[in-house]
């Protein structure tokens, strides 16, 4: 039981990273944004096309950090993916989205929007990918440590819960300490107001989607590394990710983060009652679940 | 010498209709002018249309010699204007001392002696300004909300009705505040319910009525005119 904790624990900081910016772009940009799940596999391809093709090609040599599973392939390309899908994000809100809001159009067309965008980058994954599943590092052995109170744990997880909450670090001392970040918080706040204090808003909804895009790419690249990829991959995290923001309340980022945990856990700790299979039916049972009896999450009021 | 004019200008939300009507509006360096008038007389929209919210779909808005009728708001912020609205001005989660930072947000010089003097202006912000803006009382959020908009150091000011919702003992002390920021050399144009009192602090008033101009003149004209009185001061 403590190991599936623990394992949820790593799953549940690959959602939070999704959810964080889900979460972020419904508050500042005002919709539910259905192509989120999209990013994070966006992000676990860019980092495959870097790792297996580009730097290959132009000589950089493979090295592993044992005892993990990546080496300094990885992490070159860690930072390009999230700089690739957040430059991707801002690109859609630019061609889709900001002509959606210029034509005042609601959140429920700006959803459904989004919807069609994920179908187009998902199937653009698979065109180009094709539908396999893929290892960064294929054929490699993965022995787990061997923890007190029985838990077993690759070195990678270990690694993937460190990366997920450094980044979350950075995210809030951005938010707190420097100016964009702390007129993102005002946007958020109060849009008009941010407006009439002279924020450039169609500026914070770029930095919004280039922060939401870049964590949900890493959110994509560790998944990639803890399990493997596929173009469905983000897909699938889209239930978790909403379940963990309408939990955490939406348009709160730390409550995305421990709702992030709490579906990671809830999802692996079902798998000792439950057929694997089940994890998302898992956390769409929590989402509506929460819908049900505290609308406005965790961290609402009344 | 005038420093802001509004010249025959109509303005409304929807194309169909107007809610000013060829209003015209003066004001004077170091002056502070109400504008008073029943509920719906177009008020607050003239505030809003002077900042740039509104775009007025006839006559012109000037700013010394400059036409600002038709830029974005962010833009005549930058020209010296700013603009505290009626609610929600103040961004609840963010500090004291952050709401002053985003007042700031579009200079780039140091304005650590700007913030200083808001923090003498209204010395209880100081005390508590690592606190959220959210947690404070509605007096104190006014504060919060004028010191915002006086970070731009601005030539004008323009109040939507900032005694709205205040206990009476606050809205004599909000009010001293308004004339204390005027003495140094702050130009004001205040929009208030509170028609008396506005009055009796500013230096000329208009009354609107129907989004038109009714009437204008000095302060101490308006308080005696007997008209005024019965219709809007309350008897």
């Amino acid at each position: 039981m403590i190991e599936l904790i623990v394992y949820g624990i790593v799953l549940g900081s690959i959602i939070a990273l999704g959810a964080i910016g889900l979460t972020m772009v419904y508050r500042i940009v005002g919709f539910a944004n259905f192509a989120h799940g999209e990013f994070m596999t966006g992000g676990a391809y860019v980092a495959l096309f870097v790792v297996t093709i580009l730097l290959p090609w132009i000589g950089f040599p493979d090295s592993r950090f044992v005892p993990l599973s990546f080496g300094w392939r990885m992490v070159i390309a860690f930072p390009i993916a999230m700089a690739v899908v957040a430059i991707l994000a801002i690109a859609l809100d630019k061609i889709l989205y900001k002509k959606l809001r210029a034509k005042k159009s609601g959140p429920v067309i700006l959803a459904m929007a989004s919807l069609g965008a994920s179908f187009i980058i998902r199937m653009t994954i698979l065109i180009i990918w094709g539908s396999d599943y893929i290892f960064y590092r294929p054929g490699l052995m993965r022995p787990a440590l061997d923890l007190p109170l029985s838990v077993k744990i690759r070195p990678d997880q270990i690694f993937i819960f460190c990366a997920a909450i450094f980044l979350v670090i950075l995210l809030h001392l951005f938010l707190k300490r420097t100016k964009m970040g702390k007129a993102m918080r005002a946007t958020a706040d109060n849009t008009d107001l941010a407006l009439v204090t002279g924020i450039d808003t169609e500026r914070i909804i770029a930095w919004t989607w280039a922060i939401g895009g870049g964590l949900a790419a890493a959110g994509g690249v560790l998944y990639g590394i803890d399990v493997q990829l596929h173009p469905g991959m983000g897909w699938n995290f889209l239930i978790p990710i909403f379940a963990a923001t309408i939990l955490g309340s939406i348009g709160n980022i730390y409550g995305a983060l421990i709702g992030g945990f709490v579906i990671g856990i809830a999802q692996q700790v079902s798998t000792a009652f439950l057929a694997p299979t089940y994890k998302l039916a898992v956390a769409f049972m929590i989402m509506i679940l929460i819908l049900l009896i505290r609308p406005q999450g965790i961290f609402g009021k009344e | 010498m005038t420093i802001l004019k509004v010249d025959s200008v109509s303005a409304g939300y929807v194309p169909e209709s107007n809610i000013l009507h060829d209003l015209s509006l003066e004001l004077n360096e170091g002056e502070i002018v109400s504008v008073i008038g029943p509920n719906g007389a177009g008020k607050s929209t003239l505030l809003k249309t002077i900042f740039g919210l509104l775009k007025p779909k006839s006559g012109k808005i000037q700013l010394k010699n400059e036409v600002i009728s038709g830029l974005k708001p962010f833009r005549i912020a930058q020209k010296g204007v700013s603009y505290v609205p009626q609610v929600n001005n103040v961004f609840p989660s963010l500090t004291i001392q952050e709401n002053l930072e985003m007042g700031a947000f579009i200079r780039s010089d140091d304005y650590s002696d700007t913030m200083e003097e808001v923090y003498t202006l209204f010395p209880v912000l100081k005390e508590r300004k690592n606190q959220k803006a959210g947690q404070l009382s509605g007096g104190q959020r006014q504060m919060v909300a004028m010191g915002r908009a006086l970070m731009l150091k601005p030539e004008v000011l323009l109040l939507d009705e900032p005694s709205a919702g205040l206990a009476p003992i606050f809205v004599s002390s909000i009010f001293d505040k308004i004339k204390e920021i005027n003495a140094t050399g702050v130009s004001i144009i205040i929009v208030e319910q509170n028609a008396k009192e506005a009055l009796k602090m500013s230096h000329r008033g208009y009354v609107l009525a129907m989004g038109q101009n009714v009437l204008d003149d000095k302060s101490d004209a308006l308080l005696a005119n007997e008209e005024v009185g019965r219709l809007y001061l309350g008897g």
